[in-house]
């Protein structure tokens, strides 16, 4: 199977149809290894794909690294080792080694023209298996298997080690698979997807086959387990143990937790490291410049008190969201907003942290309340601007946005335009945010949250009476957003693991024929990440049941309390993505708006309907006129379609929207089970 | 005997290519590369350089005769366009291209004009190369056949 993306066909049936991966790899390895190789330079990527070819591999050539990742995320199991460039104009390559790493857990090699130490040194601290200097030789390329095999083994040795259920494990992951590969396969890949989950299923013993691991699926739900188990017992004294113990899900192993946590704390610690080496903040918790990214990351209202220190958001909300965030691992878990933090964990500048703290609202937990006292509402344009250029903290992006006031007035509304959704349920996923000039759409902004938004816009000069945040932005949006930020948002709940029922949605629309991706990434550089990694697209052009499909399988490790609401989140986010495809003919700019719109809408609206007229009027508030009415439009279908179901989830952005309008936060508001 | 003639021009053309640093040993990756399976592939690699080329060079001259220069971007261009001109061995351009980004990164935007000459300098040289070597590469292989 070789997937050209980019060219717009995807050749799912090829001359390799009945080619069974699982087979080829057993007997002739390394001959038949599964490489999928991302690089925007068009001669290099030809020139690899010929080399690994050489060599026998299977290769997927990709000029993008969200199609990239899209494709991973239809074919989870599909490919056993990733080869990124560095320098990608949609997405740093890094990031795409981030999002690779948790989602799919697969090996990653970097390459790079830039030889310089420092950019190795990335490599090494990102995960990645290896790093390549350009222009590579195929004797460097002949050997890449040995990251395959070393993986497997090393996952074999845990898996093994773990002396707990393995088949439970086993089952548990042949089931998602199989769920997987029933509703978001296609045709052949179904058929060899059963396959090779049966194969892996049989063969796991063997060591030296490298397509076989038995992997736990960290969905959305397990991974907010995790990450809420983490946050109680406290980012430093979560060992493993503990965390499996209050996580008391069946069949999860020792150390399955201990590398998913190992991952983890890589990715805290990189957000930290980043974010207070940038800023000026004070390095303590609660300090009044609310700087501390560092400890703060560790929990689910990291973003929160990002925001909060930036001024955004209001220091009750911030204080509540950290609550909720902080709730306990057996309070309601379902995130409306998890699944897209999950997926945009690390890299994407996503308002994951919004929902972070959304989520967290849920478990009605005030612990963190005192937390967020002091916490000033204002930054200092200094503190902005070195926050901005980390690029890697949520702060960053919201200095990034207050900073630039009036020069990115777009940005600022794009940004809160798209943070709005985010945080809403976290649709709009990862937004990477980039310069594109004359890109006006350019969206990556999902970075603020609701209050943070919110607060952005009264900076700018955009009118209050905003529903959300995201809804300020959205009526200033104009140009392009200068914000190269990237932001790892909400790694602390985030994780998105390996079951992202949105994200494997097969809609296929970002790389293939639909050529959605290429269009908005040309349109829209920041956000082709942002929207992107939300895999709204890849929902887009999907079917709606189809994805809902997948988010069933996707819940499979949920507790079976949560299921439902998250099922329905995830639902809510199809249903935004599919709402959302109908607008994809919009101009970039007004489809990121329209998006941000519709994403906030959903989002907020997930049970309190009382909300949506809220909503409504916010976005109209929000969107010029032009936008205005793509927002209505599509925000007009929006309410019956997408929620046909009354969901019990509570919406942070709903609270925050709130928050806005100056109502007072509610504890109901943060009541799950409406 | 004409193929013999022919095929050693090519040799010595090929030879002197290497000799004057034109090009370089990625080259040698591209024509080990080239097998029945693709009998035009060094033609194919080299042609997909020209067109990506033509589109960053114009994208440089575009950032440079803006004011104020965006650096970053230009280095960015720049790299890719290293990236690429390395990736066939193209030695001389590459070369060029490293000093550019000196410039670049000092924001010398004197510096960075004038290198760029030097630049698309190079890259016409070796395109001209290029293009009478592959003509006379393809010339050959059409006699051998005969």
């Amino acid at each position: 199977m070789n997937f050209s993306c980019g060219r717009g066909a995807m050749s799912i049936t090829s001359s390799s149809a009945a080619w069974k991966p699982a087979d080829a790899v057993a007997d002739q390895f390394p001959a038949g290894l599964r490489v999928l190789v991302v690089d925007d330079d068009p001669t290099c990527l030809m020139i690899l794909e010929k080399m690994l070819r050489t060599c026998l591999y299977e290769v997927t050539k990709c000029n993008r690294a969200e199609t990239a990742l899209s494709i991973l995320r239809e074919n989870k199991n599909g490919f056993d080792v990733v080869i990124s460039d560095v320098h990608m104009p949609d997405m740093d390559g890094f990031k795409l080694l981030e999002h690779i790493g948790l989602e799919m857990d697969l090996p990653v090699i970097m390459m790079s023209a830039d030889d310089g130490k420092h950019v190795v040194m990335k490599g090494v601290t990102h995960g990645a298996c290896d790093y390549l200097i350009k222009p590579v030789r195929i004797e460097a390329l002949k050997n890449i298997w040995q990251h395959v095999v070393r993986k497997r083994k090393n996952e074999w040795k845990e898996f093994e080690q773990s002396g707990s259920v393995e088949e439970g494990d086993r089952q548990l992951k042949q089931s998602e698979d199989a769920d997987y590969s029933s509703s978001a396969n296609e045709g052949n890949w179904r058929g060899s997807k059963k396959r090779k989950d049966d194969e892996e299923e049989t063969d796991e013993r063997d060591d030296t086959s490298t397509l076989k691991k038995p992997r736990v699926v960290w969905s959305v739900e397990l991974h907010q387990q995790f990450v809420a188990a983490v946050n109680q017992l406290g980012i430093d004294k979560a060992v493993p143990k503990k965390i499996l113990e209050m996580m008391n899900v069946p069949g999860l192993t020792r150390e399955n937790v201990a590398s998913h946590l190992q991952k983890y704390r890589l990715y805290l610690r990189r957000l930290s490291g980043v974010s207070q080496h940038q800023s000026n903040l004070n390095p303590p918790f609660i300090s009044p410049q609310g700087a501390t990214f560092g400890p703060l990351s560790s929990l689910n209202g990291l973003d929160l008190q990002a925001l909060a220190a930036t001024g955004q958001l209001p220091t009750q909300s911030l204080a509540r969201l950290q609550a909720a965030g902080l709730g306990r691992p057996t309070a309601k878990s379902s995130i409306p907003m998890t699944l897209v933090d999950q997926r945009n964990t690390f890299s994407f500048e996503n308002p994951k942290l919004r929902f972070g703290g959304q989520q967290q609202q849920h478990m009605n937990n005030k612990q963190q309340i005192n937390l967020l006292h002091g916490i000033p509402t204002n930054m200092e344009p200094k503190q902005l601007d070195n926050l901005q250029h980390s690029g890697q903290s949520i702060g960053n992006m919201n200095m990034q946005v207050a900073s630039h006031g009036a020069q990115n007035n777009q940005n600022n509304s794009l940004l809160m335009q798209m943070g709005q959704p985010q945080s809403r349920g976290q649709v709009l996923g990862d937004t990477t945010v980039s310069q594109s000039p004359g890109h006006p759409s350019s969206m990556g902004q999902p970075i603020l949250s609701n209050g943070m938004a919110a607060n952005f816009a009264s900076r700018n000069g955009i009118p209050e009476n905003i529903g959300g945040p995201s809804y300020n932005t959205v009526s200033q949006a104009s140009s392009t957003l200068n914000l190269p930020l990237n932001f790892p948002m909400n790694h602390a709940s985030e994780l998105p693991g390996n079951s992202f029922p949105l994200e494997s949605t097969p809609g296929i629309s970002s790389f293939s024929s639909k050529g959605v991706f290429q269009d908005v990434s040309s349109e829209i550089k920041g956000s082709v990440g942002f929207m992107l990694g939300y895999d709204i697209f890849n929902d887009l052009n999907q079917h709606k049941t189809q994805s809902w499909e997948l988010q069933n399988v996707g819940m499979t490790f949920d507790a079976p309390q949560h299921s439902s609401s998250l099922q329905d989140d995830l639902h809510i986010m199809q249903s935004v993505s599919v709402q959302q495809g109908s607008t994809v003919q919009m101009n970039g700019h007004n489809r990121s708006a329209a998006i941000a719109s519709k994403a906030m809408f959903s989002a907020g609206d997930i049970k309190e309907h009382g909300n949506a007229q809220n909503v409504n009027q916010h976005l109209n508030n929000l969107v010029d006129n032009a936008r205005r009415v793509k927002s209505e439009r599509i925000y007009d279908t929006s309410p019956a379609n997408l929620f046909p179901d009354h969901f019990g989830q509570e919406d942070l952005m709903s609270a925050l929207l709130k928050q806005q309008d100056g109502i007072g936060p509610t504890e109901n508001e943060f009541d799950f089970d409406g | 005997m004409d193929r013999n003639r022919l095929q050693h021009q090519v040799a010595c053309m090929r030879r002197s290519l290497f000799d004057q640093g034109y090009l370089d040993e990625p080259f040698i990756q591209l024509e080990e590369l080239q097998d029945d399976a693709n009998p035009n592939f060094v033609q194919e690699i080299v042609t997909l350089f020209y067109s990506d080329s033509a589109r960053l060079i114009q994208n440089i001259e575009h950032a440079l005769n803006s004011r104020p220069i965006d650096f970053n971007k230009l280095d960015d261009y720049m790299h890719q366009f290293k990236g690429s001109s390395s990736s066939i061995g193209a030695k001389k351009v590459t070369n060029e291209c490293t000093v550019f980004r000196e410039h670049c990164s000092a924001e010398n935007a004197e510096g960075c004009i004038r290198s760029f000459q030097q630049v698309k300098q190079e890259y016409a040289i070796l395109r001209r190369k290029l293009e009478v070597y592959l003509q006379m590469v393809g010339q050959a292989a059409v006699s051998q056949t005969a």
